[in-house]
Parts: C-alpha cells; sequence; structure tokens
C-alpha cells in the first residue's frame, strides 16, 4: 500500500505548476498524439520512419538544454559538447567491445555517465564559482569549441583508443547500432520500425520523467531560482547545489541524444561539437518556447522537420533561415513562436467560452 | 648568446600571443564593459574587417588605409544593427546574446553564399629579419606595436573625450546620466559601432596573416572570450593584463606541446581562474583597491 500511494503521489506530479496543460482534455490530446506517432510506421516507408528516429534522437538533447536554460535560466551554449563526449565514448567502447551479450545497452550507459561526470566537472567549476548567465554561456560554449578542434586534429594513426580510431574530422565510424539481447537472436536496432519504437518509448518516458521533476519540489525550488537566485538563498536553498544538479541531468540528455545518434548513423563527426551544431540546439528550444517542455518539444520537432526541408530544397539558405528565425523569436516572441501561439489559442478559447456564457 | 636568442624567441611569441589578445578581445570587452552584454557576432565583425580591408588592398588601396576601411564598415554596419535589433533588448541580456549569435549564423553563411568559399589573401608585407638561426616577421612586431597603440588610444578616448566621460557616465548609472541630458541611447549605440570597429580592425590587421574563410571568425572567439571572461568588465584593468597573462601562459605551452595545448592550457586555465576569481582580474583589482 505505501509503495502504492508512493506512485499514485508521483504520478500526481505529472501535471503542475510549472508545465503547461492538465485536465482530461490535454491527456487525451497526449494519448492521441502518442496513438498517432505509434501508428505512423504502418503508414510510413522505412526510409521516412527512419528519418524520424533522427528528428527524436535531437529532442533529448533539447529537452535537456530546456530544463538547463528555461527552467534552470542558466544560460549553456555548449550542450553539444556533451553530445559529442557521449557520441564518441559509444563509439570508442562498442568498436572495443563489440556488439554481443548487449553490451552496445551497457555502453549506452557507460556514454551518458561519462558525460555525467564531465558536466559535473565543469558545472563545479562553473556553479561553484558563482558565474553568471553571460560568462555560462561563453565559457561553455568554448569549451565545445575546443573539444571540435581537439578531436579535429586526432587523424593521425596515433590517435587511438583500445582499437578505434578517432580519426579526426574524418569522424569516427563502423561503430556497431545498439543491439538488445534476445532469446532466438539479439535484435539490432537499424534506423528502422524496431528502433523507432525504442526511442519513442525512451522519448515518452524522458518527456514524463522531466514533467514529474520541475513539478517536484527540485523542479520548483530551480524555478525559484531562476526568477530570484537572492530571494532563493534567502530561503535556505543552496543555490548552487541545484544549478549543478540542474547542469548534469540536462547535460546528460545531451549526452543521451549523442550517443543515439551516433548509433543510429554508425557515425560521428568533430563538426557535430562546432559553432553550428551548437547553434541549432538554442534555435530549437528559444523558437519552441523554452520555458516548457512541451512546447520545446513540438518547436524542436517543427524546426528540425523545417530545417531538413530547407535543407534539401535550398540548401544553403537552411542556416540563414535558422538565424533569421532565432532573431525573430526574441525580437517578436520572446517566449517562443509555439509558446506565444499557445497561450494566444487559450485565450481565445477562454474568451469564446465566456462569451458563450459556459463558464461561470 | 644562446640563452639570449632563446629569451628573444620566448618573448616573441609571447608578445604576439599578447597582440592576437588584446586585439581580438578589445571590441568585444568595450561592449561587455558598456552592456553587460557579450556580441556573439564578433567573430562576423572580425571577417567583415578582413574582407573589406583585403578587397580593398586588391582594389590598389595602402594597407593602412585599407585597413582602416575594413574599422570603418564594421563599424557602421554594428551601429545599424544596434540600431535594428539589439536597441531592443537591452532590458534582457540574456536575449540580446541570443539575437546576436542568429546574427553571426547569418553572417557566416551569408557571406559563404554570396562571397564563395574563400577569397584570395595579400601576403603578410614587410618580410622578416634573423635573430640566430630563426627567422622573423617584421609585421607580427607591427601588430605587437598596434596592440598596444589600441589600448592607449582606448585610454585616451575614454578619459579624455567627451564621447569617454559620457560613456563611463552612462556605465556607471544610466538612469541618472539620462536624466542629466545624456543622449544614452546614442551613446549606447556609438559604444556597439566602436566596439565591432575595433573588431574589424583585428580583422584588418589580422588578413594579411590568415586563409580568409567565412568562418574565420571561430578562430578569434574562442580566445577572445576567454580573455574577456578572464579579464572583467573593465578593458585597462582586465583585459590588458588578462592578454599579457595569457600570452605567456599560451606561448609556453605552444613552444612546448604544440598549438593545440596552447588553446587547451588556455581554456583549462580559464575554468580554474574564474572558481578563484569570479568577477575577473578587473573585479578582483578593484575590490583590493576599495
Amino acid at each position: 500500500m505505501a509503495l502504492l500511494s508512493r506512485i499514485t503521489s508521483i504520478l500526481t506530479l505529472l501535471e503542475g505548476p510549472q508545465t503547461l496543460g492538465r485536465g482530461r482534455r490535454f491527456w487525451a490530446g497526449f494519448a492521441l498524439v502518442v496513438a498517432a506517432a505509434s501508428a505512423y510506421p504502418l503508414f510510413a516507408d522505412g526510409y521516412d520512419v527512419g528519418n524520424n528516429v533522427y528528428f527524436f534522437n535531437w529532442i533529448f538533447m533539447a529537452l535537456g538544454l530546456c530544463l538547463i536554460w528555461g527552467y534552470g535560466g542558466s544560460l549553456s551554449f555548449g550542450q553539444t559538447a556533451f553530445f559529442g563526449i557521449a557520441g564518441y565514448a559509444y563509439g570508442v567502447l562498442t568498436i572495443n567491445l563489440g556488439d554481443a551479450y548487449g553490451l552496445t545497452l551497457l555502453a549506452l550507459v557507460a556514454a551518458v555517465l561519462i558525460s555525467a561526470v564531465c558536466a559535473a566537472i565543469l558545472g563545479y567549476f562553473l556553479f561553484f564559482g558563482r558565474i553568471s548567465g553571460v560568462f555560462l554561456g561563453i565559457v561553455t560554449l568554448s569549451v565545445t569549441l575546443v573539444m571540435e578542434r581537439f578531436i579535429s586534429q586526432t587523424a593521425g594513426p596515433e590517435w587511438h583508443i583500445g582499437t578505434a580510431r578517432l580519426n579526426g574530422f574524418n569522424g569516427m565510424g563502423a561503430m556497431p547500432s545498439l543491439t538488445i539481447p534476445w532469446p532466438g537472436g539479439p535484435i539490432v536496432l537499424f534506423p528502422d520500425v524496431a528502433l523507432y519504437y525504442a526511442t519513442l518509448v525512451l522519448l515518452i518516458l524522458v518527456y514524463l520523467g522531466l514533467r514529474v521533476l520541475v513539478n517536484s519540489r527540485f523542479g520548483n525550488v530551480i524555478v525559484a531560482i531562476r526568477e530570484n537566485p537572492q530571494r532563493a538563498e534567502m530561503l535556505g536553498y543552496d543555490v548552487r547545489k541545484y544549478q549543478l544538479g540542474t547542469f548534469i541531468i540536462g547535460s546528460s540528455l545531451a549526452g543521451l541524444s549523442g550517443v543515439l545518434y551516433t548509433s543510429w548513423g554508425n557515425y560521428i563527426t568533430p563538426a557535430s561539437m562546432g559553432m553550428t551544431a551548437a547553434s541549432l540546439p538554442i534555435v530549437w528550444v528559444a523558437v519552441g518556447g523554452r520555458s516548457d517542455l512541451t512546447t520545446t518539444l513540438f518547436g524542436t520537432l517543427l524546426v528540425l522537420i523545417g530545417f531538413q526541408a530547407l535543407t534539401i530544397y535550398g540548401s544553403q539558405y537552411a542556416l540563414v533561415v535558422m538565424g533569421a528565425l532565432l532573431v525573430l523569436t526574441v525580437l517578436v516572441a520572446p517566449r517562443g513562436i509555439v509558446a506565444s501561439a499557445v497561450s494566444l489559442a487559450s485565450k481565445r478559447w477562454t474568451r469564446k467560452k465566456a462569451q458563450s456564457g459556459e463558464v461561470s | 648568446m644562446d640563452v639570449l636568442y632563446s629569451t628573444f624567441s620566448f618573448l616573441y611569441q609571447s608578445g604576439d600571443a599578447f597582440a592576437f589578445l588584446v586585439l581580438s578581445a578589445c571590441g568585444l570587452a568595450v561592449i561587455f564593459g558598456m552592456m553587460g552584454v557579450i556580441n556573439l557576432a564578433h567573430g562576423e565583425f572580425i571577417l567583415c574587417g578582413a574582407y573589406v580591408s583585403t578587397s580593398a588592398t586588391h582594389m590598389g588601396l595602402p594597407l593602412p588605409l585599407a585597413i582602416a576601411l575594413g574599422a570603418g564598415v564594421a563599424g557602421l554596419i554594428g551601429m545599424l544593427l544596434e540600431r535594428l535589433i539589439v536597441r531592443h533588448l537591452y532590458l534582457r541580456p540574456l536575449d540580446t546574446i541570443v539575437a546576436t549569435w542568429g546574427i553571426s549564423m547569418i553572417a557566416t553563411q551569408g557571406t559563404l553564399i554570396v562571397l564563395g568559399s574563400t577569397m584570395q589573401g595579400t601576403g603578410t608585407p614587410f618580410g622578416s629579419f634573423m635573430v640566430g638561426n630563426y627567422s622573423y616577421s617584421v609585421y607580427r612586431i607591427v601588430l605587437m606595436g598596434m596592440a598596444l597603440a589600441t589600448l592607449a588610444a582606448l585610454w585616451l578616448v575614454f578619459t579624455r573625450t567627451r564621447f569617454g566621460v559620457l560613456a563611463r557616465a552612462t556605465i556607471q548609472v544610466p538612469h541618472i546620466a539620462q536624466a542629466l541630458g545624456v543622449n544614452t541611447g546614442l551613446i549606447y549605440s556609438l559604444t556597439f559601432g566602436l566596439g565591432a570597429a575595433l573588431a574589424g580592425l583585428a580583422g584588418g590587421l589580422y588578413a594579411p596573416t590568415m586563409t580568409l574563410v567565412p568562418t574565420m571568425g571561430s578562430a578569434f572567439i574562442v580566445e577572445a572570450f576567454v580573455t574577456v571572461v578572464i579579464g572583467g568588465a573593465d578593458i585597462f584593468l582586465g583585459t590588458a593584463p588578462a592578454a599579457a597573462i595569457l600570452g605567456v601562459v599560451k606561448a609556453a605551452l605552444t613552444s612546448w606541446q604544440g598549438q593545440l595545448a596552447g588553446q587547451i592550457g588556455m581554456l583549462l586555465a580559464v575554468i580554474i581562474v574564474i572558481r578563484i576569481l569570479p568577477r575577473g582580474i578587473s573585479g578582483w583589482i578593484l575590490k583590493e583597491r576599495a
């Protein structure tokens, strides 16, 4: 019984003051979206399904940045550093260990842990040095740019870990995909239907988990810190520890993205930590609406799809459009385009209801 | 004699690193000191200065004039962007950074589309001289001189001109300055332009020594960021000493382990320094004084 009440008390945190969407209507919509996403592979061809997994891969990093920036108020420009660290760690581990006995899953966990440890070390120096918003952004950006340069010059044969060559700017390839050990033959998660469902389940779990996290005591404290760090400190919270915790969780999600991406394409390059790569998560999260998980999720998906469409039809202008989108968002809809659209629509809705006398 | 030669070599390398750090960071530091904002399009103003001055040299303009032109164009574009975009974001410093990053993306990719993936350089002028067994570029010595001259000029501007006095008043207490009749909007605009012009100057000065590609700005920004973070908000008490210290660190690590070690070492130094001196060198010096 105690366990049951514990579980229900966690489940009530799925909705709360820090997240948009509550009540029967929202969860009905949620179920509808999940059902549509689950049914999608039945109607689409293999390439599109694999391509959708590619979009899903990035959303983890976006949700992590949403937690750090939107909820925590610390602007990190260098999430791609953790993406790259985890991606390379996964590559090195799986090339050395092989893909038997579920070792790739172990490599996934280990790679995410490595990125979390790196985030903890960097975060310790930043947050315990009480680095404010602006400096935090440029130090994290510097870290990812230097990581890119470091990996780029590892082309020579002397740069290897075990049997895994780092390969410099050519990028590291030929690592095995994620593989689930299964009686009757292991299931290799190629970018296809099986990987689609695995990633979708992971995405739903992370999304719901983050909803619980931000509505819990921890989430309320980090929002309090965002609103006013001094007040939070006067109330007795160690601001530095909460900021560090947020940073580690968010960066681990960037690491998870890195592992999934590396396993998805069996390939990772140093460019994934470069200037362009580092700017894209900022665009996704800012355009979607950084202060809410749901708007970030949909915003990221929309921008990713739009970006890919642009790259296909007018390749070189895609980045210009992304830059313009970022500037416009900041100027016109600082809370995010998706978030603004949602609040506008809900305002209309309530006004309409009030006019027709449904609301007492 | 050998000791003398290697001492000269080390001093030359430190001076070279110092000049690079000062020139690439001072534009960033001017804007940061003024508005508490980091201009992430800084690298693209450097790019602008480099491209404009190189094109001008190709058209036959003498190098000093071409560099001045590059700085001027970058400054004008800076003022224009301040009017159009940055002005609306003063109350939201973090959003300003994000917006300048958007500008940076547009500028880098736009340059690639319009001008192609590379531009022909002009080659380093002035030739070289020998000390011991090594030859040194005269132009690098000129750059060191220019770094010192830039610092001196900035000091004169901020302490001896009317603009400097008004700018410092605006930095200290903006609304009081405004109440006393200072056109703070204009001051902000001019300061942003000055920062952009300094970036353009760095671009123009280093253009003859570099490969000109649309992403060349990112070769400067890590160093510039690091110098400003260590230095803090004041150019003379912060950026200059930070550049001197980092220059020596970078030169030592570079001659020991190569260029990459110099950069990584600098970054690690920064991460450790901010743990000890969160407000940078200038914050530390000013606290000591008070």
